[in-house]
């Protein structure tokens, strides 16, 4: 055989592989038209498996002879995305190749060349699609080039004008294959296949949130760390970020605040189980801000939240008992009902619309914080690491969740935060692309 | 009426209404003799609790003293009857409306006669508010309670005292309330108390409670953010809409984000993926329905989530709920079962209470009465008192409410012995006495309620006949007609009223009201007529059985037993022949019962068993007077005895019907001891023992036994248990599972009945069980 490639095992392999004989290798895969270097990219191809850690090699099962070397060097074209579509937002990553050369920009199809000048030249997409340029990962390699990462929003409701764009891009001509989780993903695979001629490939969305979250943590964020916590949660003036080393993650307890909420149980890369979850999410604060406040925007809602006082609107326990609660060990200024003053006509006629805002987004933020507590001490588990968009500019509910986990808990429990908040579910479906057999 | 809730005062309805009349007859009984008052002052509801004594008529058996004379002298009654008036302990508990406390409170002042009470014990949120106008009208001083310790007395109090106080609720099933037989241990428990916010307690013994958490969203959330939403102003207007809403049209569910695929990946596509998820947008309109549909179901999910991770943390699988967000409303009991069925996967179960809204009344009450030892006495639902479950939905405008309607009431006897478990039940957690369950069963439930209408004249006539020298028996009796009918027809439309409807609560109900009308005892002349003429008979019956062969007699022993129990005024096919043809005889009865095989026979068993060793105990529920208790019991008990086996001739406390009671037990074995040595010696040297059940129901609830009777059982280690008569082995306990032998024997004197069973008329129940060993 002209190609020598052994496997020792599953875990460990090495690879001998003479220089002359690429060409022939090359020949031995079936020949796709994008794929215009054969031999730089089988290097590259190389350099990826390399790089890759040991726990992919599960997925990659060749065993010698050429239908194996065709999966083997199953290369993924360009373009590289990932998507997250939610209930509420969808959440894109895309990987920007830094490393064409002159001659593959070249052979590069005009379709791919626009796509990836229109991403990477703008910040905002029509009117509500926008590239968080502070999150971009700069200088990363993956599948064994090199780029940047970069992460774009935009909402739900436009998924259909996505699509539309999709097929009017002819972006099936590209022949990629488009990774996507979140429920959306089954939603609009019909309409990504009618009308845009794209076959999506759906994807678990726990896995990917978690096979997403451990690679972005494990790449660091351009140097600097993914993960955080507060300091002193409890005492709002010596309160302050501080980065965490999340290098030894196990067991954590993962909260996903989406538009609900899902909470997750993590014992290892692959060994985690759904908890429970609550409909009481990001969605519900926004729902209930432009119900009650007439805003429109996430952004709106948590800018007038900033400027509310929500113990106008809550009933605390001083208003109960006078004080504190002694019987229970309850402090007085502990929110007893949340809304509770509403149930009076005076007092409904004397709030603002921020402090309106600011109770509700209180109100979600506490609930939250109480059932992933509850979830933690049930399972066991005293590190609490909080995602999801819900979170995304959202120092009011960061905060508070720091505060309550450190207070209920006696300090036993710690909250942690990560940079991308709610983008490891796109990350996860992106590295599933590699991960991908051709008959996926 | 005024215009009292509709003034649109808003949410807290305080506005006071002091034109309301009060009927003293229906509420605020016995203020005269009021003592010890706690009151519960809620955000809408005000609940008052007072002790109180009453004076009832009840009639008490004597011997004649018969040294001198010859007791067998004809037309002479074997004992004396003489009424008198008892003073019995009740607990009254009166639920209204706040808008009612001034006048309510006036009412009390102008009723209370002597009371040296000058303490009022206070809980509830209200307590505060109103302490200055109870202290002010009233004269007493306030005493503030703690709200969550009183909450727990209270609910301790009832799942001790009340058999099915607690149920489940079940949508689309008619009824929705599924009653719970009470654990003989209740702790410990998880209470999760839905106020304006949620407190969750758990319970682990009388004194000893801890609150292991809580939430801020609770029903101040839904009361507050749906009238925000809705402008609507009033916690039941808000139910009432949320019950005419659709949440989908609101909330994000799992089948929107997922399109039609939730199917094939096995999600349920109606979960609520995020609450008000549809909402975030500024270009629909939402209705106040939808919204208040959506508010609900996210409040009680979130509830519902929480006490399960709180159950789970602690291992409770028993989580009873109340507070104003539960109190009676289908909607929210709905919800939060659903939840708590969601989250739990059916692990833990959401109980209500019958009683919820008393528990801070009863617990304050508790409190202040601790140097009586209430807690040391049971307690028994007072069936005439009391006005039972309602499961109306919440009615949006209250002043249309019909007077009545505003006010609830629960009356507790306190009972003479303590209650506890037959220490030979098998499980006394699944036991169950009742044998047909007329909540579930709507074709039963209607044949008994008709029967019992039918026979409402019948007792009205026999209730005026026995004080024939009362002036006011009869109208008396008529009230009885009016108050049982109504009780009746309330049966008929809320079967759940009372817990469990069963053939025993119907009796039950009827023995209640007649001791309301002082009717205590209407068949007491005829127990005492029957008693006679049987005590005659005794010898004759005794020298006939002894004349026959050991097989022979045991059968004829048998015979005499269900003979003896044809004669039973409880079933209407009987006492019509009774009425009708005085002269009907012992040997008449034995006529006319079915041969063998019986409908249900497991003599030649029995027979088997009497071949072998003796039992060391029986312990033998008597049912009749007359003839069932000397020639049929008596005889049989003698046999017993005489075979080397102690007898407990267990008889109730208190009469009801022609039930032999233990104070006509005590004379009718003193003259059968005069007369049979068998009898005489055994009753002296303490082989037979006369006990009283602690019961005044012609039914058997082996849960509820007089203490004594349960530490004498267990004393003489009883290894048979002999259960007699239609209402005792096969109204209740055709199925109770005992851990020794259990005889229960029966005549079928009801057609449907029989019918029901498979057999007819006068069809014979033997039933002779061995536990498996």
């Amino acid at each position: 055989m002209g190609t020598t490639l052994c496997w020792l095992g599953r875990r460990s392999h090495i690879l001998c592989w003479r220089q002359k004989d690429v060409a022939k290798a090359c020949r031995l895969i079936s020949w796709r038209r994008e794929w215009r270097h054969p031999r730089k990219m089988l290097l590259n191809q190389l350099e990826a498996v390399a790089a890759i850690p040991a726990r992919y090699d599960d997925n990659v099962d060749l065993r010698g002879g050429r239908a194996d070397a065709q999966s083997w060097m199953n290369f993924r074209a360009f373009p590289w995305f990932g998507m997250d579509i939610g209930g509420t937002l969808v959440k894109l990553v895309y990987f920007e190749p830094k490393d064409i050369t002159a001659e593959e920009e070249q052979e590069e199809v005009e379709n791919l060349k626009s796509i990836r000048k229109y991403l990477t030249s703008n910040t905002a997409y029509g009117k509500t699609g926008i590239r968080d340029v502070h999150l971009e990962l700069k200088n990363l390699t993956m599948c064994g080039r090199k780029g940047n990462l970069h992460f774009i929003r935009f909402p739900s409701c436009a998924m259909h004008r996505f699509i539309q764009m999709g097929s009017e891009k002819n972006f099936s001509s590209l022949h990629t294959t488009l990774c996507a989780t979140g429920g959306g993903a089954f939603k609009f695979e019909e309409d990504f296949r009618m009308i845009a001629d794209l076959q999506l490939h759906k994807l678990d969305e726990l896995d990917c949130l978690i096979q997403g979250l451990l690679y972005v943590d494990s790449v660091g964020f351009n140097g600097k760390p993914e993960c955080y916590y507060f300091e002193n949660p409890t005492n709002p003036e010596l309160c302050q970020k501080k980065p965490y080393c999340l290098d030894n993650p196990y067991p954590m307890l993962l909260v996903n605040m989406g538009s609900g909420v899902s909470i997750l149980a993590v014992y290892s890369k692959d060994n985690y189980k759904r908890v429970t979850g609550t409909s009481l999410g990001g969605g519900t604060f926004l729902g209930l801000c432009c119900l009650l406040t007439g805003c429109e925007t996430f952004e709106e809602a948590l800018e007038m939240a900033a400027k509310g006082d929500s113990t106008n609107v809550d009933k605390l326990v001083k208003d109960i008992y006078g004080g504190d609660y002694e019987r229970f060990g309850l402090q007085g200024s502990a929110v007893a009902s949340s809304f509770g003053n509403m149930m009076s006509k005076e007092k409904r006629d004397s709030i603002s619309k921020e402090d309106l805002a600011r109770a509700t987004l209180v109100t979600i933020t506490n609930n939250i914080g109480s059932i992933a507590r509850m979830c933690a001490l049930n399972e066991n588990i005293d590190r609490v690491v909080f995602v999801g968009n819900f979170l995304r500019i959202n120092m009011v509910s960061m905060k508070l969740l720091a505060y309550a986990m450190d207070f209920w808990s006696k300090g036993q429990l710690k909250a942690l935060f990560l940079e991308h908040e709610g983008y490891f579910g796109a990350v996860g479906a992106l590295l599933e692309l590699f991960k991908m057999t051709d008959d996926q | 009426m005024a215009e009292c809730g509709a003034s649109g005062s808003g949410s807290s309805g305080d506005s006071l209404d002091k034109s309301i009349t009060l009927p003293p007859d229906e509420i605020f009984r016995n203020l005269e003799n009021a003592k010890r008052f706690a009151i519960d002052i809620g955000g809408s509801l005000t609940k008052l609790a007072y002790y109180s004594t009453v004076q009832h008529k009840v009639a008490k058996v004597r011997s004649f003293d018969h040294s001198g004379k010859d007791a067998e002298q004809d037309h002479e009654p074997p004992y004396e009857i003489s009424v008198q008036e008892e003073v019995t302990a009740r607990l009254h508990f009166v639920k209204f409306e706040n808008t009612y406390i001034e006048a309510c409170l006036d009412f009390i002042k102008d009723h209370l006669v002597n009371t040296e009470t000058k303490v009022i014990q206070a809980t509830g949120g209200g307590a505060y508010k109103f302490k200055d106008l109870i202290e002010e009208k009233l004269r007493l001083k306030v005493d503030k309670e703690d709200v969550m310790t009183c909450l727990i007395k209270g609910c301790n109090f009832v799942l001790k005292n009340i058999p099915h106080e607690a149920f489940v609720y079940q949508k689309d099933s008619d009824p929705e309330f599924r009653f719970q037989t009470n654990h003989p241990n209740i702790f410990p428990y998880l209470l999760v108390n839905i106020g304006s916010g949620v407190s969750i307690v758990k319970v682990e013994t009388e004194d000893r409670f801890e609150w292991i958490g809580g939430s801020s969203i609770g029903g101040g959330t839904f009361w507050g953010l749906g009238a925000l939403l809705t402008k609507t102003k009033k916690f039941d207007e808000l139910l009432h809409l949320a019950s005419k809403g659709h949440h989908t049209n609101v909330d994000m569910l799992v089948q929107d984000i997922y399109g039609g695929a939730h199917e094939t990946l096995g999600l349920s596509g109606n979960l609520i993926a995020s609450s008000f998820g549809k909402s975030a947008t500024a270009d629909r309109e939402f209705s106040k329905e939808d919204m208040a549909k959506s508010l609900l179901h996210m409040i009680s999910n979130d509830i519902g989530q929480l006490a399960c991770l709180y159950a789970r943390l602690h291992c409770l699988d028993r989580v009873y709920f109340g507070g104003f967000f539960i109190r009676g409303h289908p909607v929210t009991m709905r919800t939060i079962t659903y939840s708590i069925n969601f989250f739990s996967k059916g692990e833990v179960q959401a109980l209500f209470l019958r009683h919820e809204g008393y528990l801070g009344a009863i617990g304050a009450f508790l409190k202040g009465a601790e140097q009586d030892n209430p807690n040391q006495y049971s307690w028994g639902e007072n069936y005439a008192g009391s006005s039972g479950l309602r499961s109306s939905p919440p009615e949006p405008c209250p002043s249309q409410r019909t007077r009545g309607g505003a006010f609830d009431l629960l009356e507790m006897d306190r009972l003479e012995r303590p209650l506890v478990n037959l220490p030979l039940l098998l499980d006394p957690s699944s036991y169950v006495p009742d044998t047909v369950d007329l909540t579930d069963d709507a074709l039963a439930r209607k044949y008994w309620l008709s029967c019992f209408e039918e026979a409402l004249d019948g007792v009205v006539k026999r209730a005026v006949a026995s004080q024939p020298g009362s002036v006011d028996a009869a109208e008396r009796a008529e009230k009885f007609r009016q108050k049982y009918w109504n009780k009746l027809q309330t049966l008929r439309h809320q079967p759940f009223a009372y817990g469990t409807l069963t053939v025993r609560s119907l009796l039950d109900t009827r023995e209640h009201c007649l001791n309301e009308f002082s009717f205590p005892d209407p068949y007491s002349k005829v127990k005492q007529r029957e008693n006679g003429v049987a005590l005659k008979c005794f010898q004759r019956v005794i020298r006939s059985l002894d004349a026959l062969g050991w097989e022979e007699r045991q059968l004829a022993l048998v015979k005499g037993l269900l003979a003896g129990n044809v004669f039973d005024w409880g079933a209407k096919a009987v006492s019509d022949v009774l009425e009708s043809d005085p002269q009907f005889g012992f040997e008449e009865a034995k006529r006319k019962l079915q041969e063998r095989p019986w409908l249900v026979d497991s003599y030649s068993k029995w027979l088997q068993r009497l071949k072998g060793p003796p039992h060391k105990c029986a312990l033998i529920f008597a049912d009749n007077s007359g003839v069932d208790v000397i020639l049929g019991v008596f005889p049989f008990v003698r046999e017993l005895l005489s075979r080397g086996t102690e007898v407990i001739l267990a008889c109730n406390s208190g009469p009801a019907l022609n039930d032999v009671t233990y104070s006509e037990s005590l004379i009718v074995a003193e003259r059968i001891a005069a007369m049979d040595p068998v009898i005489h010696s055994a009753l002296r040297e303490e082989r037979l023992l006369l006990m009283q059940t602690g019961s005044s129901s012609p039914c058997l609830d082996l849960s509820r036994l007089d203490k004594g009777l349960a530490m004498l059982v267990r004393e003489r280690g009883a290894d048979l248990v002999v259960i007699e008569g239609m209402g005792r082995a096969v109204h209740t306990n055709y199925y109770a599972s005992l851990r020794c032998e259990s005889l229960k024997l029966a005549v079928i004197k009801n057609s449907w009945l029989a019918e029901r069973l498979g057999g007819r008329l006068f069809s014979v129940i033997f039933k002779y069980e061995v536990p498996a060993e």
